[in-house]
């Protein structure tokens, strides 16, 4: 099993959802986020002062599928999270040693 | 019945005079008794008490967000303290019986012989002209917390807001409105120019550099909790002031519709010249300057409101607009005092051009004005200068001298601990926003998301913000 982390513009959320339901993946998590990396921040002006944002908001997706998924699912993301501009952001894949359903107590694949 | 309620806070030894007997007054008022002016007058007070806590969420939504509620209580409890304060003896000194042209004399003390039969030369009740006053003497060092703001102790904050209000804003108040010496030399000041803005203004300057800067000030970002919020204090504050100049004119009639109008007018005025001139500056028209600039024009306008047409009151917004976004955004990085919600900027500088294009504008086509510089009254506009600068002086020198007691007694910043926590969870031990991240928290560790968030749950003081 893999965990796929993966760093996106905040407004593709719903695309990438929709494209990982395609896929079959049955549960994801995410996180609204701020960092930085390519891109540059904003400068914003308040009465006159000015100041330069660095951690732009990012939304953070989490997903643990089999490892045979994991090609399927990163294509996935990479085809809607794609804009072409620098700030679409990162996709990491993990190895993850177990998965336990809290209700049922069932193991491994069978929790995803 | 208010009186019963009453003398238990005021305590025996004022108890005795409070009240007059009402039914000896009710005889003797009803002939001078104008029941459209009192109707005004009691909407107008309305109005102007709105003001304050408008003013609060202005200033609250350009705080940070671990000081909103601090900020917003500075404003508070000036509308709690200071009304209390006056009926006490705040307007004995600023509207008792003059002495010298000074101050007001002790007559009045508690209220004793303020009753419903008008005044001299008025037309409502005694009592309502108290209360009308009353909100001005509150909203005026309510201005000055703008400056205080995210380091200030609150106890002696509280201290120097009583000393204040009785040694600056009493005085100043019986000079110009009292029956003082500059109303005796035919200063013109409406609703306030020189005893609510340039006083508040300058006394905001003296309080900022003498408190010093906020820790990381021109190194941190400082980002403002919720400029929406901002933005409804302004619509409050600009509803408010229609009571608060058009009040001032204490009657119903053309005086309080023209005052009505050019205030609206410089308001608006002043909100496009802030917004225009920053936009040809910056490149961006700003929410924050916009509703600034409105907030200009109101300050500009108080003390020519009953005495310039709508001409002048397009050229004192114009000017309002211009005068301050250069005092805000020019003059205070240049001299590198931290008047952190620039009262001394708005304030100061739009009271103070207010009250010298008073003596420009002014046109005696309004019934009881007396014409200004453009009319050919040279001396009219240099009377407006000396109770300027004379404005200036006393509320300099007098501020300065409350704070260095106030300083040598109990200080006046928090530590720099508490300075760091955030004044909400320090003095107060709330926090404005429900579950958020204190501020600083996710900046210092961005992304820790969750895990973080429980460990500020349940250790709100030592959170990520114990640094």
């Amino acid at each position: 099993m893999k965990k796929i982390e993966a760093i996106i513009k905040p407004f593709k959320l719903e695309e990438v959802k929709e494209a990982l339901t395609g896929v079959g993946i049955k549960g994801i998590t995410v996180t609204e986020v701020k960092g930085f990396g390519r891109q540059k921040g904003h400068t914003e002006i308040y009465r006159g002062a000015e100041y330069v944002v660095d951690f732009l908001p990012k939304v953070k997706i989490e997903v643990v599928v089999e490892t045979e998924l994991v090609p399927k699912v990163v294509e996935a993301i990479m085809d809607v999270a794609r804009t072409g501009k620098i700030g679409d952001g990162k996709i990491f894949v993990l190895p993850v040693e177990e998965v336990i359903r809290i209700r049922t107590g069932e193991r491994g694949v069978n929790a995803l | 019945m208010l009186k019963g309620s009453l003398v238990p806070l005021v305590g025996i030894g004022l108890a005795w005079g409070m009240w007059m007997e009402p039914a000896s007054v009710w005889a003797a008022e009803a002939s001078k008794l104008d029941s459209g002016d009192t109707a005004w007058l009691l909407v107008s007070t309305a109005l102007v008490m709105l003001m304050t806590p408008g003013l609060a969420l202005f200033y609250g939504g350009m705080a940070r967000k671990k000081n909103v509620l601090n900020t917003i209580m500075l404003s508070f409890v000036c509308l709690c303290l200071v009304s209390v304060q006056w009926v006490l003896w705040g307007y004995s000194l600023s509207f008792g019986p003059d002495l010298g042209g000074i101050i007001g004399g002790l007559d009045f003390l508690g209220l004793r012989g303020v009753g419903f039969e008008p005044l001299e030369g008025q037309s409502i009740p005694h009592q309502l002209f108290m209360m009308f006053q009353g909100m001005f003497a509150v909203i005026t060092p309510a201005l000055i917390t703008g400056a205080l703001v995210e380091r200030m102790k609150f106890s002696s904050f509280v201290v120097f807001l009583m000393s204040w209000c009785t040694l600056v804003y009493a005085p100043l108040a019986h000079w110009v409105w009292g029956k003082g010496w500059l109303a005796g030399l035919g200063a013109l000041d409406f609703a306030g120019g020189t005893v609510v803005h340039i006083s508040s203004g300058v006394s905001a300057l003296a309080a900022c550099l003498l408190l010093g800067r906020r820790k990381g000030v021109g190194s941190e970002p400082m980002h403002p909790n919720n400029l929406p919020m901002t933005v409804t204090g302004a619509a409050l504050l600009w509803f408010g002031w229609f009571g608060f100049n058009a009040g001032s004119a204490l009657t119903a009639g053309a005086v309080a519709a023209n005052a009505l109008v050019v205030t609206h007018t410089a308001s608006a005025m002043a909100a496009c010249a802030w917004m225009g001139v920053e936009w040809l500056h910056r490149g961006k028209p700003t929410a924050l300057g916009t509703v600034t600039g409105a907030v200009a024009g109101l300050v500009g306008i108080t003390p020519a409101a009953g005495y310039v047409g709508v001409g002048g009151a397009l050229a004192i917004g114009l000017g309002a607009g211009i005068f301050c976004y250069l005092a805000v955004v020019r003059l205070k990085p240049a001299l590198g005092y931290d008047d952190s919600l620039d009262v001394f900027g708005v304030h100061g500088v739009g009271g103070t051009w207010g009250a010298l294009a008073t003596g420009i504008f002014a046109t005696s086509g309004i019934p009881g004005s007396s014409d200004g510089l453009l009319a050919g009254n040279l001396n009219q506009f240099l009377v407006q200068v000396l109770a300027t600068a004379v404005t200036w002086l006393m509320s300099f020198g007098f501020t300065l001298g409350i704070l260095l007691a106030v300083k040598g007694i109990m200080g006046l910043r928090v530590a720099e601990e508490e300075e760091m926590l955030g004044l909400d969870l320090s003095i107060h031990g709330e926090r404005g926003y429900g579950l958020e991240l204190a501020e600083g928290g996710l900046s210092k560790s961005a992304g820790l998301g969750t895990h973080t968030l429980a460990a500020t749950v349940s250790r709100p003081v030592s959170g990520p913000l114990g640094t």
